[in-house]
């Protein structure tokens, strides 16, 4: 994995395919006899980006931060409590079931685990077919038949294998399927939820390396829902990092991986597990467990487990600001001045120089 | 896919190798391909719980389809002449206390319970199913339906077939009713959990997310899925209807006594049991065999139908 170089910046004008505003999940806890509500779990409490034409944004955080249920609430498969998705200039948050189906065409998923995305009871060729139909984008039978062989083209099967059934593909074979299903409707936004992660190693850099090679193509947009830091590193132009249902850093791959302006990136990044043998680097520890996000603390939700958190932290959530050009981070350090602030300049990439 | 290539290594031609590397002696296929059998032979050595089940089945069928034509009487034939005799040439299973030929009321009796365990099957795996899919569907709908299906299911299932015999008159079609109101809240039980667990399905979702219409994806993505469990449980419902059958016919609360049925006939037998056993021991045995032999081919269906020893969907 080091054609990091071939990975170009997103060309021609910006234009965002998707703006993402102050979106928030709160799941209901249902209880009681009659099934009330006694709660709520804040899955996700106010996230904000954009993805451009053609880039790759990886979500990365750790498990239950909410990174996937922000997947799944840009593709309504659930109602949002609140907040704005607005998808090729038009917002479709608000939009009735009816309205929304024509615009479900520019985005599309491909999920983690590549044995039960696929209806067991269906062959190759009506999963793929199933998209095609639903938007209407065959002329005839034979348009249909000639789009599913290009499909299959496209994520390198043999055309020959539509009439099988998914249980006779391996999962990285699987997988393929999912994304060409994906690429079915001709969407300009395809969400990645773990794509990779349920996938081994070899098998895992084809299907990153049939991603960046799709993207290249057709000038797809990503959004890449990860935890595997690694991958994130080698596929993605902007990395934003999940705590606990809201974003607390956005920046361009280099910048972040090289200075982390947030302590929980900066601790995410000394977890990496390092390819040189023998080589030591500083581990930040992380004490205590990841907060309940039905009762999440007060002020910055980080402060509960944050090495250089102060009082100001305990009060007041800090909101996501740019520190520098392009690069976003939500903490109060660095308000502070320069010397008292652990994360100020390039001062959080003493990690990685090694 | 990749059979052919895995092959290829032991055909190539020893000369491309390397000199002082000698080439491996081509080896025999450890495994031969192992060929399924196909047609009648294979499919009962694959599953002979299901084979013989569905054989027991079938002969139960062909009794209640040509009763007329096993040698049987008119099965309500009245004659006081020859009472409770003995099973012989005349009577092969005996005559009961009113003269009538046991054996001709045992095979017209196949017919009321195998059309009751169908039927009640049937309407039940076809209600539940609709009930399920909607509790599983709709949530305000759940809460109410699933709660009125708690009530129902408090109640023994004889219990309610009684309760609801008690307020009609005896008629096979008011059996097949009464059964099948009982039986109902389980398959919808079933049907509903199948649907909760389906729904959350990744391939669902992908479905949701490529424009399907919901009507669409109940019926291509999640009915086919519950078609499996679903039939495993009608199986079981037919056997279960059955014996409800016969029980509610032994109390008198089924199946009007001018039709012969297993149950009616152990009922008119109950007061001779100590004398002539026979006239309630043919009822028991073939409706303890048809019983046996349903379950049989729904513990078949169960592997045959389960995805994870699924040889061939």
């Amino acid at each position: 994995m080091n054609e990091m170089s071939q990975i170009k910046p997103p060309g021609g004008a910006a234009t965002p395919v998707l703006q993402v505003t102050d979106l928030k999940k709160h799941f209901p806890i249902h209880g009681g006899f009659f099934g009330g509500t006694t709660g709520h779990v804040y899955a996700v409490d106010g996230v904000s980006f954009d993805i451009m034409k053609g880039e790759t944004l990886a979500l990365v955080g750790e498990s239950g931060c909410g990174k996937s249920t922000v997947g799944k609430a840009i593709l309504r498969l659930f109602p949002i409590t609140g907040g704005q998705v607005v998808l090729d200039g038009t917002r479709i948050d608000d939009m009735g079931a009816g309205t929304l189906r024509p615009m479900r065409r520019r985005m599309q998923v491909v999920f983690q685990d590549p044995f039960s995305s696929l209806n067991p009871r269906m062959r190759v060729r009506d999963i793929l077919a199933e998209p095609i139909r639903n938007f209407g984008l065959a002329r005839n039978a034979r348009d249909l038949e000639e789009r599913v062989a290009l499909l299959m083209d496209k994520v390198r099967l043999p055309r020959d294998a539509v009439g099988r059934w998914p249980h006779e593909f391996s999962g990285g074979q699987r997988q393929r399927i999912g994304i060409a299903r994906a690429l079915a409707a001709d969407p300009d936004l395809i969400i990645c939820d773990e794509a990779v992660s349920a996938l081994d190693v070899s098998v895992k850099a084809q299907i990153v390396n049939l991603l960046q090679d799709l993207q290249q193509e057709l000038g797809l947009a990503l959004l890449f829902i990860s935890h595997d830091l690694a991958i994130v590193e080698h596929m993605t132009h902007r990395v934003a990092v999940m705590y606990l249902g809201k974003i607390v850093e956005v920046a361009p791959k280099r910048e972040l991986f090289a200075a982390p302006k947030h302590p929980y990136t900066e601790a995410l990044l000394s977890a990496v597990p390092q390819p040189t043998p023998g080589v030591q680097r500083e581990r930040i520890i992380l004490k205590g467990d990841v907060p309940s996000p039905i009762n999440p603390p007060k002020g910055c939700r980080f402060h509960t487990r944050c090495p250089y958190a102060f009082d100001r932290c305990r009060q007041e959530e800090p909101p996501l600001r740019p520190v520098e050009a392009g690069h976003l981070a939500a903490c109060h350090l660095h308000d502070r001045p320069e010397a008292e602030n652990p994360l100020a300049g390039a001062k959080g990439a003493r990690l990685l120089a090694v | 896919m990749a059979s052919a290539t895995v092959l290829a290594p032991n055909a190539a031609s020893p000369a491309t190798l390397p000199a002082g590397v000698n080439a491996a002696a081509p080896m025999p296929d450890v495994l031969p391909p192992v060929k399924a059998r196909k047609g009648l032979v294979g499919f009962i050595r694959r599953n002979p719980t299901m084979a013989v089940g569905a054989f027991i089945l079938g002969v139960m069928v062909f009794i209640a389809i040509f009763a007329p034509f096993l040698g049987t009487v008119d099965p309500t034939a009245l004659a006081p002449a020859k009472r409770t005799r003995e099973p012989s040439a005349e009577f092969w299973f005996g005559s009961d206390m009113l003269g009538r030929d046991v054996y001709s009321r045992v095979m017209y009796g196949a017919r009321v319970s195998l059309i009751v365990g169908f039927s009640v099957a049937a309407l039940a795996s076809l209600a539940g199913l609709t009930i399920g899919l909607i509790s599983g569907y709709i949530r305000l709908a759940d809460s109410i339906i699933m709660r009125i299906m708690d009530g129902l299911m408090s109640i023994p299932p004889i219990l309610l077939a009684i309760a609801l015999m008690a307020l009609t008159r005896g008629s096979v079609r008011n059996v097949i009713i009464a059964i099948t109101i009982a039986e109902v809240p389980r398959v919808s039980r079933l049907v509903r959990g199948v649907v909760l667990s389906l729904r959350e399905q990744p391939y669902v979702e992908a479905a949701i997310a490529a424009g399907t219409r919901t009507p669409t994806i109940i019926i291509r993505h999640i009915l086919p899925n519950t078609l499996a469990p679903l039939t495993v449980q009608a199986t079981f419902i037919c056997a279960a209807a059955m014996i409800t059958e016969s029980i509610l016919s032994f109390i008198g609360a089924g199946t009007p006594p001018i039709i012969p049925s297993w149950g009616n006939i152990m009922a008119e037998g109950r007061a001779l049991w100590q004398v002539k056993p026979y006239i309630v021991f043919f009822p028991a045995i073939f409706l303890s065999i048809t019983v046996l032999s349903i379950n049989l081919l729904g513990d078949g269906l169960r592997d045959a139908l389960d995805p994870r020893m699924a040889k061939r969907l």
